[in-house]
């Protein structure tokens, strides 16, 4: 019928998409929900704020500062810049059993990684062992990148200010120092030691830096980090790449090393403690802040105080508003009028 | 006239036919014939071309050549003609201006026809105070008429038209609302309007106008049309529509805001020039109540959130500066930055800008009182916009302040780092995406499957990407490109991270929650309440209860379109309105200053001349058209 396709030849589409019919959820702000709501999340947040300050107090962290600002410390004498291989000792008491394993970080503060600048300079490719890079460092390691006409391996700010200071523990028991066992393994990411640093495929490593020249603030050169260990050396050491991975913060604490081994596995008993400080990182020249920091962990990581109570407060600041709220809608409820 | 038959007169029987059909309201016709001698009628021919050619008092010389020979008809019967309203007329004004839409009819009927259309189509009620009715034949005459209106509307209204007329604001005056008692119409023909329409005047007569609830301008050429269009356009802060059907509403729909055509018998001119086009009047009401609203709650809730999350995104680098000693150092991946806008938030923001509706359709016929917010633009202003930003503000200094105290100092439950920049950054950045997501969800109130497929899979493909993006694989092709390797897996399995992540978005969402709740307690808007209701009912709405409207069944007035007054072609020919400069003629003593080719409102249509008065010259250039030649017979039996 000519007529009726001719009606309907222009007529629009009549499905519940191009007519805007779909089928919806329409939630509203109903006190029904609300109410409710907030109070479940509020005792939610309640509970686990508990679960997580009860845990962190029980978290034990003993920070020693040894920059030396003051006269009376003991590693003042190795502030002064111009004194060179100078080593120190900071002594410092346990009360109670510092329970294992425990964590040993050197911390920074006042120290900008994050700094953008910082944070490009280096060179990817020659950290994962590209040897056409060693030739030719990427632009963005300027000015640690040539010394004179030879290249700087590993080039860059970031690995050229490697910390360097060094550490030694002992117990003093009755008199005598006894040394406690640091284990410097496994310290770093795992994607970081397998993955993101490789060491280039040449052995003896030494021979991969031909042509090339230390970074200007490193005493000894990348393939010496770890003589004893091949596993430790090069770009996979375990101190560098814990260094690499820049802090988000200018306050931050690296791990060194851990207690796990021997009597101190169970943690370190209450008494004297001597550290032993081979003092070489300058940082009085921008007025950072060098410590050691011991601390125990749990499943909530370090300790840290503010995710406990924050969500704490928000609980409560919940449970109240959603009384407000009850209150406010006990009494307002609006008329139903049009 | 004679009767055709002597012995069985016909116009006793005509007479009351034709007044029954005129109390039905159809337009009468009445049919006649008279044979002519061949002759005779090459004779009057000839007379007629030199009358027609004549340089001195054409019209009156072919005036009387239609006299000679229109005498002596014999009547043959009488027809009548139905030009009714289309459907849904009246309900769709009645509704409209529920919706505080002022409703002007600009027409090019005659004064009768225009009134009998308004009040069949609910514009004119019989509750509204008064009709005012302006119809002068000078410009003082008009002034007067339209101050009386004004008076009597508002007795103690100010007599300059801006109150504040000694501010030195430069810029187009802008003429406001002014409220008035009761509810009254103005009915203005075309030649009074020729004077309103001037430039001394044109602010009185809109004054007057606006002031009333309907306003009927009949008459009107079509030029006149698009002026009184331009005029609201130029002093009052309004949208304005133009609807019309024909070809002479062609200029009215390209001078107002929006214009709309009607598709249907007159043709396609008036299509062609709009805006938007449909073949039904009523479909106007669904245009603006239904489809405009929508459209508006629709692009303000999108303008609104784009911002937001696009602020919120920037200041967070804004509180990292003081952090990373302002070196512009990015809190966030560079593939996220890139990513975020591009895939990461772009569906959800379409979805919610396609789909979102508050009310269904049925709803918001119901109740046009809806559409309001829109008229006073409250969605987005520079007030939303203000309180946008600082709701950006706000949601910025909780993404960055949570997770720099979380993180400050902690370390993984192994003991290793978590502090490190990189995985700082994913978790702003998880953080983040957390929570304009459900901001979004706080903003959409109609979630379709589709809907809910954009903002899920959103969140699903930021995973996705990247895991993908930080994974083994990616790194390997290209080390440079992808430095974040192994962030994803040694961050995002640590509990305190995605407490983290809890905390901040719902830190960042609660108080906006809270907001919004308390106000729509406190201060209802009209859309919490139809909501409202709308839940309530959870089903379709009840029928629209069908009020006993108060209608009158007069007879005389009727709801179509018919008159036996003369027609406008005066106007028209005269081209007064055209202000062409014309050839000085003798003026009528009505106008000054005008050069007009002596236009008089009193004048008739070319060969017309019943009493004989001196006729007006036609305008140069101007064709005589068909309506020019239509001449009504005043005979006191019809």
């Amino acid at each position: 019928m000519v007529k009726q396709e001719k009606e309907f030849v222009n007529r629009p589409d009549n499905t519940a998409f191009t007519q805007q019919r779909l089928p919806a959820w329409q939630p509203m702000l109903s006190a029904g929900i609300i109410i409710p709501g907030f109070v479940l999340i509020g005792l939610a947040f309640i509970g686990i704020g508990v679960a997580l300050f009860v845990t962190s107090q029980s978290i034990q962290v003993l920070e020693v500062d040894y920059t030396g600002v003051e006269q009376s410390s003991p590693c003042f004498k190795c502030s002064d810049p111009d004194v060179k291989n100078c080593v120190c000792k900071m002594e410092f008491n346990i009360d109670s059993l510092f329970k294992g394993p425990v964590f040993f970080y050197y911390g920074l503060s006042n120290y900008f990684q994050n700094y953008r600048g910082y944070g490009v300079s280096k060179d990817p490719n020659q950290l994962s062992g590209d040897l056409d890079s060693f030739k030719v460092p990427s632009d963005s390691c300027a000015p640690y990148e040539y010394v004179g006409k030879t290249p700087i391996v590993p080039c860059g700010s970031v690995a050229n200010s490697m910390f360097n200071d060094s550490f030694k523990l002992y117990q003093i028991v009755s008199g005598a120092k006894i040394q406690v066992t640091l284990d410097g393994k496994g310290i770093a990411w795992w994607t970081d030691y397998n993955v993101k640093y490789r060491n280039p495929s040449v052995t003896p490593l030494k021979n991969a830096f031909n042509g090339t020249v230390k970074p200007t603030f490193w005493s000894k050169p990348a393939y010496e980090l770890d003589p004893t260990d091949p596993a430790n050396n090069g770009f996979i050491n375990q101190d560098f790449l814990v260094w690499m991975r820049r802090a988000a913060l200018p306050n931050f604490r690296k791990l060194y090393r851990r207690i796990t081994e021997g009597d101190y596995a169970k943690g370190l008993p209450a008494g004297n403690y001597s550290l032993e400080i081979a003092y070489n990182y300058p940082v009085l020249s921008f007025d950072g802040r060098k410590k050691v920091v011991l601390s125990n962990v749990s499943w909530m990581g370090g300790k840290n105080e503010f995710l406990g109570i924050a969500y704490l407060v928000i609980g409560s600041m919940c449970v109240v508003m959603s009384i407000v709220m009850l209150i406010v809608y006990a009494k307002f409820k609006f008329p139903e009028e049009e | 006239m004679k009767d055709v038959d002597g012995n069985h007169p016909i116009r006793p029987r005509a007479t009351p036919v034709l007044q029954e059909f005129a109390g039905e309201g159809l337009r009468t016709l009445a049919l006649a014939y008279k044979d002519l001698d061949e002759d005779y009628f090459h004779q009057w021919k000839r007379r007629h071309h030199e009358a027609s050619t004549a340089l001195e008092d054409r019209e009156g010389r072919l005036d009387q050549l239609y006299e000679e020979v229109e005498k002596d008809l014999l009547l043959l019967g009488a027809t009548a003609i139905e030009d009714k309203l289309q459907d849904g007329v009246p309900q769709t004004i009645e509704q409209l201006s529920k919706a505080d839409i002022k409703i002007w009819v600009l027409t090019g009927d005659k004064q009768e026809t225009a009134e009998n259309i308004g009040y069949s189509c609910n514009l004119l009620q019989e509750e509204m105070n008064e009709i005012f009715t302006v119809s002068g034949n000078s410009p003082d005459a008009v002034r007067e008429e339209l101050r009386n209106a004004r008076n009597a509307m508002k007795p103690d209204a100010v007599d300059s038209v801006f109150p504040s007329e000694r501010s030195l604001v430069k810029g187009p005056k802008v003429l406001m609302d002014e409220e008035v008692n009761g509810e009254h119409g103005l009915v203005i023909n075309g030649h009074s309007l020729a004077y309103a329409l001037e430039h001394g005047m044109e602010l009185e007569f809109l004054r007057t106008a606006c002031m009333c609830k309907a306003v009927i301008c009949c008459r009107v050429t079509p030029l006149q049309k698009a002026q009184v269009v331009e005029l609201v356009k130029k002093y009052k802060r309004a949208v304005t529509l133009a609807i019309g059907d024909g070809a002479n509403d062609v200029s009215m729909i390209k001078a107002a805001h929006i214009g709309v055509g009607i598709s249907g018998q007159e043709g396609m001119q008036a299509v062609l020039s709009s805006d938007y086009s449909f073949a039904q009047f009523r479909f106007l009401q669904r245009l603006l109540l239904v489809h405009g609203r929508w459209s508006y709650l629709r692009m303000c809730k999108f303008l609104r959130y784009f911002f937001y999350k696009n602020f919120t995104f920037t200041f967070v680098h804004f509180w990292y500066g003081f952090f990373c000693g302002f070196s512009a150092q990015t809190v966030y991946d560079e593939w996220f930055i890139t990513l975020y806008n591009l895939m990461y938030t772009a569906l959800p923001v379409l979805g919610m800008g396609l789909f979102d509706q508050d009310v269904n359709d049925a709803w918001s016929f119901q109740h046009p009182r809806l559409y309001v917010p829109g008229q006073l633009n409250l969605y987005f202003s520079k007030r939303a916009f203000f309180k946008c930003a600082l709701h950006s503000c706000y949601s910025s200094l909780v993404l960055f302040f949570i997770p720099y105290a979380a993180v400050q100092d902690t370390v993984r439950d192994d003991g290793r780092d978590v502090a490190d920049y990189q995985s700082f950054a994913l978790l702003t950045q998880t953080c983040l995406l957390f929570a304009v997501c459900i901001q979004l969800g706080l903003e959409m109130s109609y979630w379709t499957a589709v809907n809910t497929i954009f903002v899920l899979g959103s969140l699903t493909v930021y995973f996705a990407v990247t895991f993908t993006m930080y994974s083994n694989g990616m790194f390997l092709v290209l080390p440079s490109a992808f430095p974040f390797i192994g962030t994803g897996r040694n961050s995002l399995n640590q509990p305190n991270i995605w407490l983290t992540i809890l905390l901040t978005s719902t830190l960042c969402v609660l108080p906006v929650v809270t907001y919004r709740f308390l106000l729509i307690q406190l201060c209802p808007t009209i859309n919490d309440k139809v909501m409202f209701k709308v839940r309530q009912t959870k089903a379709s709405p009840p029928p629209p209860t069908r009020r006993a409207r108060i209608r009158r069944t007069s007879s005389r007035r009727s709801g179509y379109a018919f008159s036996h007054a003369q027609g406008y072609g005066d106007l028209v020919t005269s081209g007064w309105f055209l202000r062409r400069p014309a050839a000085p003629r003798p003026l009528g003593p009505a106008h000054a200053g005008r050069a007009t080719t002596g236009f008089s409102p009193m004048g008739r249509s070319a060969g017309y001349s019943p009493t004989g008065r001196p006729q007006n010259a036609k305008a140069p250039g101007v064709e005589v058209t068909s309506l020019q030649m239509y001449r009504t017979i005043s005979d006191a039996a019809l």
